[in-house]
Formats: C-alpha cells, sequence, structure tokens
C-alpha cells in the first residue's frame, strides 16, 4: 500500500481556487457522503470517478451550491467571495451560480428550456445577471455559441430539435457565457455517440486550453476523465479512497477498489 | 563551446528508492526494484540497463511521478530549490514536469482534431511562449526530425507508427528541460530520424540536460553515454566506474 503522505505545495505559491472541507450528506439512513475534501488549483481539471451511487453527482450538486451538505465547508478565492458558500442565502446562492459558476448536466433537461432557443437559452444566462441591451445579449450568445462550436446557422432553433451533441453544445455555452471561474460538468458526454463524445471532449480541452478554467469533471466512464483531467478523485460510497496525479491514478493504481475500476476498463 | 553551465551541478540524488506493486485482486505483492541509489549532475547521461522485467521502465516512471514510490527519496534540485519528487505535492509535480522534468516515451499520444505542428507547439505555449513563436519553432523541429511538410498542419491520429513518432519527439524534445527521461525513444524510427534524435539529445545534453534513458539497442546512442546502471538483481553495481563504454 501507498507508504507515503504527501507533502504540502512549495513551489506552486496560488492559492486553490476551490476548497471543500469534509463535507457530508446523509438522505436518511443513507450516507450520500461522507468526508469529502477536495482542492482545486486555478486552471487545473480535477476528475472525479466511481460508479452509481458513489456520491460524485452529489458532491458536484453540492458544488453548484443545489444541494446543502449537512457539516462541510466550500469557498471559492475570488474577489468579493467570501466565508462558507454553504451559508449563502437562496438569492446570493443563486447570484454566484449564475456569475461565477457554470455547469453542464448530463440530461440537458436539467439544464435548458428545451422549447425555447438555443441562443434565448444562452442568453437567459446573460440577463440573471443583469444585461438588457438586446443586442448586446445577442452578440455574446453569438459568441459564447461559437466558443461551443455550435453551428451558428441553428441558434434560434430550440434544443428540443437538436441532437444530443448539439444539446450539450448549448449547455455549454450557457455556462461559460459569463466567463466562470468554476466549470463543473456532470456526465457531460455520458449517452453520446462515441463519435460526438470525442468532439465535445476536444471542444472542452480546448476551451480548457485557451481560457484556463477551472473545471471539476465526474463521469464513470475513465477515458472520458482521463483526456481532461489533470489530477483524479475517486469516490465509493460516500468517500474518497483515492487520489492523485491522473496518470498515477491510472497506472498505478493503489486503492483495491481503483485497481478494479481500472481493470475494468475496455 | 563552453558550457554555460556547471557541471558538478547535482540535478537529481537518489536514495534507497524501493518500488512494488500490490495486486489486491490476487493478494500478492511484486517487488520492482529494491534500495536504488544514484546522483546525476548537469549535463550527464545515464543508461540504464537490465534484462526485461528488471524494472528499468518502472524505475523512470516512479522518477516522472507516474508510479508511486514505497520508500526513499528522489531529491530533484529543480531552479526553485530541491524537492522530494517521491512525495512532493501533485501541483508541484505537474509544474515541474511543464517546466523542468520532460519523458520520452515510445507511442505519441494524439488528440482528435488537433494538428501535428499544434501538438508539438503546446509544450512551449504551457511554459509561456508566445503562440506565434511557438508554432515557428514547432515547425522547425517537424522539419528536423522528417516529418513531411504536407502533413504538419495534418491530424496525426492517422499518420503511421513512424511518422507519429517523430511527431512525439518533437513535442517531447522541443523544451529543454533539466531532466529527461526516456524510455526507449528510437524504437520504430527511420536511420534519418535517429540521427536527428541523436543530434537533438547531444545538443541538449551540451546544454546542461540530465537524461536517463532505456533503450533497445543502447548502441545508438552510445557516443553519449557517460554512465551505467544495471537493475538487474544480483548485478555489480556501476554507477562509481567512469569508464563504462559500450
Amino acid at each position: 500500500m501507498t507508504a507515503m503522505t504527501m507533502d504540502a505545495p512549495r513551489f506552486v505559491e496560488t492559492k486553490p481556487l476551490l476548497t471543500a472541507r469534509n463535507v457530508s450528506k446523509s438522505y436518511g439512513d443513507v450516507q450520500a457522503l461522507c468526508d469529502v475534501s477536495a482542492t482545486v488549483y486555478p486552471g487545473e481539471v480535477l476528475g472525479i470517478v466511481g460508479e452509481s451511487g458513489s456520491g460524485k453527482s452529489t458532491f458536484l450538486r453540492c458544488l453548484n451550491l443545489e444541494e446543502t451538505p449537512d457539516a462541510g465547508s466550500y469557498s471559492l478565492d475570488l474577489p468579493d467571495v467570501d466565508g462558507n458558500l454553504f451559508d449563502l442565502d437562496r438569492y446570493a446562492r443563486r447570484m454566484l451560480c449564475a456569475t461565477r459558476i457554470g455547469i453542464v448536466y448530463q440530461n440537458p433537461h436539467l439544464g435548458l428550456l428545451m422549447n425555447h432557443s438555443s441562443s434565448g437559452n444562452v442568453a437567459e444566462r446573460l440577463l440573471v445577471a443583469g444585461e438588457r441591451r438586446f443586442e448586446v445579449l445577442r452578440e455574446k450568445a453569438r459568441n459564447a455559441l461559437n466558443a461551443s462550436e455550435f453551428p451558428l446557422d441553428r441558434m434560434d432553433a430550440p434544443p428540443i430539435e437538436l441532437s444530443g451533441g448539439m444539446q450539450q453544445r448549448v449547455q455549454l455555452a450557457k455556462a461559460i457565457a459569463l466567463e466562470p471561474a468554476l466549470l463543473l460538468l456532470d456526465e457531460p458526454t455520458t449517452g453520446l455517440d462515441v463519435s460526438v463524445q470525442a468532439l465535445v471532449l476536444d471542444t472542452l480541452k480546448r476551451l480548457q486550453q485557451e481560457r484556463r478554467i477551472t473545471m471539476v469533471i465526474v463521469s464513470h466512464d475513465l477515458g472520458v476523465i482521463r483526456t481532461l483531467s489533470d489530477r483524479v478523485m475517486v469516490m465509493r460510497r460516500g468517500a474518497v479512497v483515492e487520489q492523485g496525479l491522473a496518470d498515477q491514478v491510472f497506472q498505478d493504481p493503489q486503492h483495491e477498489y481503483t485497481q478494479q475500476l481500472v481493470h475494468a476498463k475496455l | 563551446m563552453t558550457p554555460q553551465f556547471n557541471r558538478d551541478a547535482p540535478v537529481l540524488d537518489v536514495r534507497g528508492l524501493t518500488k512494488g506493486f500490490t495486486m489486491h485482486h490476487l493478494g500478492t505483492q511484486m517487488a520492482a526494484f529494491d534500495d536504488i541509489s544514484f546522483q546525476l549532475r548537469a549535463g550527464e547521461f545515464l543508461l540504464l540497463k537490465g534484462r526485461n522485467g528488471a524494472g528499468k521502465s518502472t524505475l523512470l516512471r516512479t522518477l516522472y511521478r507516474s508510479y508511486l514510490a514505497d520508500s526513499g527519496q528522489i531529491l530533484f534540485h529543480s531552479t526553485h530549490g530541491v524537492i522530494d519528487l517521491a512525495r512532493a505535492a501533485d501541483v508541484d509535480v505537474s509544474f515541474l514536469r511543464k517546466t523542468e522534468i520532460g519523458f520520452v516515451t515510445q507511442f505519441l499520444t494524439a488528440r482528435p482534431r488537433v494538428s501535428a505542428e499544434a501538438l508539438v507547439a503546446e509544450p512551449l505555449r504551457l511554459s509561456g511562449v508566445a503562440a506565434d513563436d511557438a508554432l515557428e519553432q514547432a515547425r522547425h523541429w517537424l522539419y528536423a526530425f522528417g516529418v513531411k511538410r504536407t502533413l504538419w498542419a495534418a491530424y496525426p491520429t492517422t499518420f503511421s507508427g513512424g511518422e507519429q513518432q517523430k511527431v512525439n519527439l518533437a513535442r517531447a524534445l522541443i523544451l529543454p528541460q533539466r531532466l529527461l527521461l526516456l524510455d526507449e525513444p528510437t524504437a520504430s524510427l527511420d536511420v534519418s530520424a535517429r540521427a536527428a534524435l541523436i543530434d537533438r539529445l547531444a545538443e541538449l545534453k551540451a546544454n546542461g540536460t540530465a537524461m536517463i534513458g532505456v533503450f533497445h539497442h543502447p548502441g545508438d546512442v552510445a557516443q553519449l553515454i557517460d554512465r551505467e546502471i544495471d537493475l538487474t538483481p544480483d548485478a555489480k553495481a556501476q554507477e562509481e566506474r567512469e569508464d563504462v563504454v559500450v
């Protein structure tokens, strides 16, 4: 087993953008999260893997302030953002999420109004943040859709008429429209055809490199996590069993459960 | 030409490094190597020898932190100070991989829809070089390794194994590093690409890059080798000898 505990950072002096400590959450008798802690540095991509029920999506929803845990703290190192974000009231949460945090869900119905135009879905995010000028809304929506590699000739089509891959691009455009400090991705390519999945992953990788967006991505698909992540956290039954550099966790997994996961990959 | 660096400057000081693998599904332990110690100075080239399974690649990966050491120290003398890579924070390791420690493998990790020149330029861009500059240097190295000009803007996912390996080397060697780990980089290379590789390694070495390499045919790099270590268990330790010639 791992003999060594790792040192604190010595050369990298920037503070983590995201710090979550000892987050716990139960639903009745089920402990969904048990003392989960994570740090993510600016520009870094943290991948969270684990099977269904491991708590990884619950943790992501906590980071998006959709869920309030029973215990734990969560902070973002941003100007004008202080204290434990779990303590914020509903209005403050909504503003913080609209302006600083973007999210892409596996199920586009959770993130989009399926019968409104795609450009309108993206612009809605800007409206929440206070933008009212029509031309600015349209221009910013167009830019975000373009950055997500969405075909602009379809920008007025409602998501319901689009393919799964295109719906994910609309979600992504909405998520990045306000240039968030943190982008959360919950199984963003699960359910897409493999070729479409590769294109969406490529778009994410490109955005990450060009804009240095800090990301947390949750997936049960190790290939997706491996493609995007700098570091990986492995969850099982609500707890973190292992974390490390992505190549290390995949090439030299320490925990029995991680070894099973890695060996089970095709 | 007089080297611009101090030949006595230590780069790596490995002390009592031990690595094994626990295979939980079998309930077994497999030792890889045990209690390895050696030093490496700027501009030195160390060859790892040993029969298959002796742990040569495992040692390289442990030094790069793709594998976790069981015990021992990997003291890396970076430009920021000395750090033990065996237990350095992940973010510090990531940072050093972008700036001071390189790893050259036999295979290119191509990405969909990323051109050969963009892939080669990437390490420079990540280290802070302006995009135009990085692209220009990338083209220079693609040319040097003999990748056809018509392929520079194409996606390497569809290239032959040999062409992919040239792109891989251009990418891995574009940014001069303080420490370079080489895992059989000459495999599947044609004669002229091999010559280009050896030229580039010699140039990096002359400028102070310390190297540790595993080669199927060490004769390929004979003129670069300063010292060697045999990882075969019970092999006589040779790291103190100065007169080794392959």
